[in-house]
């Protein structure tokens, strides 16, 4: 299943951070961050529920940038 | 500007003014680095924030941290050297300079970009109680009745039921010349209506809408990462472990080198400022943000021209284009079967063509359409009696009481009929009146006027290799090619045939050369998927030519294809500069501050502006209208 999410990040490198860090997230099959456009399209694993993942990958990405935000 | 920056270029101008005041105050000792202390936190109280929480987040290449490390080292240095504070602060403000243009710069494109694409319809006209409401085109069914008034956007695809005006579609295919529309006409969202009221019955919601499609096909496009952009990444990703650390060995090596081998001073402070100034170049900021931002301006601009391009690595393919493959028909042609001869024999053209027309009006074969469109005229059906098809051959007819045979040459064969050489080629109708031969109409499909010129434009934007695929017959291809200079055709394939061939193209391909496979997108969807690059052209309205390609050639100009390619190779020029460009300054400043040539206000100076320039630089890909 694949969702796309509107984020909010002020760097491209911090937007760069926060794909590595969703694609590490447990559930995640794979995942896209678009600065130009603040989205974050994520592909789940077969079988999880988006919304705890898409909470984990957002603790996630706080970790490594703090100043950034995902509005699920 | 949003809140956000305007409180950023306050925090910068307070304390750049401050620090500029600070200069004339003449004090020195704990006063003056307390005073000087009120700018630095001015513009570096969030840097240093963000340090402090990167380190509980175990985070040592956050940009913030390497920031805070560098600028209060040099407060540190400045402590115990010569107290010139200036140094730090001026880091820490071109820095937060830096990052403020980054935001500005990256929010301007943005919305620039948007308008380009301003095809979004706000609102649908319907009736309701007999008057005219404006309401959500998301709301409204298919079926229903909506009025677009001159000046409007179409809203949703639909079928024009009264009303005729003209359309302005270039916001949808860059093609300014405005389109007639009629009652029965099919109407595509996101034109603009100018000049008369239309009524138009919708075929769609507004989400299958055209305009939705494109939409969301442009605002996505950016997501299919170039090759370009993930080198960034994982350059970015190495550049700045790797700047640490070696700032790490420059600050402890050659004073400890010193010390041991050469018995001379360590000169501690003065690598440890060297070391720092590594630590100021660390953030890969310009690279990482002016590729994507080259890519999304690219992709703007190209759909602002009518080309639609689904993804920055179809833009990078393209630019790589070496071999373009087309299907005639559609793409090279018009598609539509047309008169292009009249060769009578004892009769006028006039006389010819009106008993050709008139023994096949019957008739629903395009060849009859033909016929009919070169007549112009209406045609007197009452003429005509006594009609036979004669299947595979033609037909038989009675015409003003003569009797008329219009078919091909085995038409003529039945009837037992001298039948000449035809003198075009083409699908020839011969025909006869009254048991005697009368001449034969040639029909052809006929170039679209630009093709030459877009085939003469490809070779200059560097294609090497033209291809024509069709199904038609060999003498037919080979004269279209010959008129049109293209290298290779092949022709009377089968469907099938053509994904073949296209593998067999693909394999001779050099390895940096790229294929293109263009065509009308109808039918054609496992060989515009099987290419490197699938184009479809002409496809306004066709939602299955815009899933299958990677790159949508809104109106059916083959011109187009040689801009878009423009396009790909002028954004690729420029991604191919900036990082060349932000690459070279920052190897260029690491190794002058190694060597220490170069002190911390040339590296920030250096690196802020090679941002700056970058992101500019960027910025220009959205300009194509010249190209």
């Amino acid at each position: 299943m694949k969702k796309s999410y509107k984020i909010e990040v002020d760097c491209a490198n911090c937007a760069n951070k926060m794909e590595v860090a969703a694609q590490k997230t447990q559930g995640v099959k794979d995942a896209v961050v678009n600065f130009m456009t603040l989205k974050m399209n994520v592909e789940f694993e077969e079988g999880q529920d988006p919304k705890t993942v898409m909470e984990e990958v957002r603790k996630n990405c706080k970790k490594v940038e703090d100043d950034c935000e995902i509005f699920l | 500007m949003n809140k956000k920056q305007k409180k950023m270029l306050a925090r910068i101008l307070i304390a750049a003014a401050l620090m500029i005041a600070l200069s004339f105050v003449p004090v020195s000792g704990l006063p003056r680095f307390l005073l000087y202390l009120v700018p630095y936190l001015t513009v570096g109280y969030d840097i240093l924030w963000k340090a402090g929480k990167g380190i509980v987040n175990r985070q040592v290449f956050d940009e913030c941290f390497l920031m805070a490390v560098a600028t209060v080292g040099a407060m540190a240095l400045a402590v115990w050297q010569d107290g010139d504070y200036t140094e730090a602060i001026a880091v820490m403000l071109f820095y937060q300079i830096g990052e403020w243009f980054q935001s500005y710069a990256v929010d301007k494109s943005r919305r620039n970009i948007s308008e380009l694409m301003d095809i979004r319809p706000d609102y649908a006209n319907i009736q309701r109680d007999g008057r005219l409401e404006k309401v959500d085109p998301d709301e409204v069914a298919v079926g229903t009745l909506i009025y677009v008034q001159p000046g409007e956007k179409v809203p949703i695809d639909g079928v024009v039921e009264a009303g005729t005006s003209t359309l302005n579609t270039s916001a949808l295919t860059g093609e300014s010349l405005p389109r007639e529309t009629a009652p029965g006409d099919e109407i595509i969202s996101g034109c603009v209506n100018l000049t008369g009221l239309l009524t138009i019955r919708t075929t769609r919601e507004f989400g299958d809408s055209t305009v939705s499609k494109i939409l969301d096909l442009v605002e996505n496009a950016s997501s299919r990462k170039s090759h370009s952009e993930n080198f960034i990444s994982r350059f970015a990703r190495i550049y700045t472990p790797a700047v640490c650390i070696s700032a790490l060995v420059l600050a402890l090596l050659p004073p400890v080198v010193r010390l041991l081998f050469l018995d001379s001073a360590a000169n501690w402070g003065d690598w440890l400022y060297r070391a720092l100034t590594f630590l100021v170049i660390s953030c890969p900021c310009a690279l990482v943000i002016s590729i994507p931002l080259s890519f999304f301006a690219g992709i703007g601009g190209a759909s602002k021209a009518g080309v639609l391009v689904k993804g920055s690595n179809y833009l990078e393919l393209l630019s790589k284009t070496n071999c373009v493959v087309f299907d005639k028909t559609g793409t090279l042609t018009q598609g539509n079967f047309q008169v292009v001869g009249l060769y009578p024999e004892g009769r006028t053209e006039k006389a010819l063509l009106e008993y050709a027309a008139l023994a096949e009006s019957a008739s629903s074969h395009p060849i009859s359409k033909s016929l009919r469109d070169a007549w112009g005229e209406a045609l007197d059906l009452e003429r005509v009696t006594d009609i036979q098809e004669q299947s595979g051959k033609g037909v038989l007819a009675t015409v003003d009481g003569h009797a008329v045979a219009a078919g091909n040459r085995r038409l003529m064969e039945a009837l037992k009929l001298p039948c000449p050489e035809e003198r075009q080629l083409g699908t020839v109708v011969h025909v006869a009146v009254d048991g005697a031969y009368a001449g034969h109409i040639v029909i052809a499909d006929v170039l679209k006027p630009n093709a030459p010129a877009a085939i003469a434009g490809l070779r200059k934007v560097g294609v090497d290799q033209t291809v024509m695929l069709t199904g038609d017959l060999r003498p037919v291809a080979e004269q279209v090619a010959g008129e049109l200079g293209i290298d290779q055709v092949y022709s009377e394939l089968l469907p099938g045939d053509k994904v073949e061939k296209v593998e067999a193209l693909l394999a001779e391909q050099p390895t940096q050369g790229k294929l293109a496979f263009v065509g009308d997108g109808i039918n054609d969807a496992p060989v515009l998927s099987r290419a490197d690059i699938g184009i479809a052209m002409g496809a306004m309205g066709s939602d299955a030519a815009i899933e299958a390609a990677d790159v949508v050639l809104m109106d059916d100009d083959p011109l187009k294809l040689v801009k878009a390619i423009r396009i790909a190779k002028k954004c690729m020029g420029i991604v191919r500069q900036n990082t060349v460009f932000a690459i070279g300054i920052k190897l260029a400043c690491l190794v002058l501050g190694a060597v220490g040539l170069a002190s911390m206000w040339l590296a920030i100076f250096a690196d802020v502006g090679v941002m700056v320039l970058a992101v500019l630089n960027a910025i220009r890909a959205m300009f194509v209208k010249k190209l």
